[in-house]
């Protein structure tokens, strides 16, 4: 069966999008990444190192052949400096993916929606294919669509939090009433915050502390691979109601008493 | 003369944003060049000018989510 994920026009083979931050160095970066099973991964953009120019670059070590680079706009805290930043991203010369962040509070990481929504429209009209992280909010998620987001990327929880989906039922909705693919990203903790995502009927999901931050990077990586699949199949296969009582599994005919 | 290349105050010879990055032994294939807030092309790199006082940022992908 095919279930690929497609986004204006790109397929993606898997339904774990990764980030690139917090990672001891660039080898383990690249051993989780494998271990994820992803083909999508999130950098950043920042200065280049002028002093020690013998500093190794992260795309040294991520075959590209093998991952699409989604470069996000992380720091940011104006539609100003938003755009600047997709921009050279754009012409560091991997892709016109851009995943936005306008960021709102320092304390919590929260989107400035305002801010967002305005960025997202910008962009959209410059060609870039935007990706925007914003609230779990049905209604800012359909103005994002409005302003031509290619998908909706709603929080779980605070960015790094790992407090899992704190608002399934608002997750649930916004899957409900936009056209386009939505990716939790942010807040995820450990494999069943995942899976939960993914039995919502989420496209997919981006982790990026969550795997990072594990005592075991690589492992929760493959951990969090197979938590994807399990989320996505159930999803598919349907689970059952949620009853109050009681259904016996084994047949009452042909009992001896 | 001087410009300023990501924040630092540096003395250049380079008259173009290629000859710069030449000068600073940076591959322009995994970088983005902004020039007093505005991004350079690629294709653009040796016809553009880099004057005394400019502001350079240099940029490229480091980890991040």
């Amino acid at each position: 069966m095919d279930d690929r994920l497609t986004i204006r026009g790109i397929d993606f083979s898997s339904r774990l999008w990764v980030g690139t931050g917090k990672y001891k160095d660039f080898e383990e970066t690249a051993l989780a990444l494998e271990a994820s099973g992803t083909d999508m991964v999130t950098v950043s953009v920042r200065r280049v190192n002028i002093t020690d120019r013998k500093s190794e670059n992260l795309l040294d070590y991520l075959d590209m052949k093998k991952y699409k680079i989604l470069p996000n706009t992380a720091g940011c805290y104006t539609v100003e400096d938003a755009l600047r930043y997709a921009r050279l991203a754009r012409e560091a010369g991997v892709s016109d993916l851009i995943k936005l962040e306008v960021i709102g509070d320092e304390k919590t990481l929260f989107p400035d929606v305002c801010g967002t929504l305005k960025a997202t429209e910008i962009l959209a009209k410059e060609g870039f294919i935007v990706f925007p992280y914003t609230l779990d909010d049905p209604i800012t998620a359909q103005r994002l669509v409005d302003a031509g987001a290619a998908a909706i990327m709603p929080l779980g929880a605070p960015i790094g939090s790992g407090l899992g989906i704190r608002n399934p039922y608002n997750i649930k909705i916004i899957q409900e009433v936009v056209d386009v693919p939505v990716i939790v990203d942010a807040g995820v903790g450990t494999a069943s915050d995942v899976t939960i995502a993914m039995e919502l009927g989420c496209d997919a999901v981006l982790i990026n502390t969550g795997i990072a931050g594990a005592d075991n990077p690589i492992m929760m990586a493959s951990a969090m691979k197979h938590a994807v699949l399990a989320g996505r199949q159930a999803y598919k296969a349907g689970r059952i109601p949620r009853k109050l009582y009681a259904t016996a599994s084994s047949p009452i005919e042909g009992m001896i008493i | 003369m001087k410009i300023v290349i990501n924040g630092k105050e540096t003395e250049t010879g380079a008259e173009t944003v290629g000859a710069l990055l030449e000068e600073l032994d940076i591959s322009s294939g995994k970088v983005a060049v902004e020039v007093n807030f505005k991004v350079i092309r690629k294709c653009d790199y040796h016809t553009s000018a880099v004057s005394e006082g400019d502001n350079v940022e240099i940029v490229n992908f480091v980890g991040g989510g």
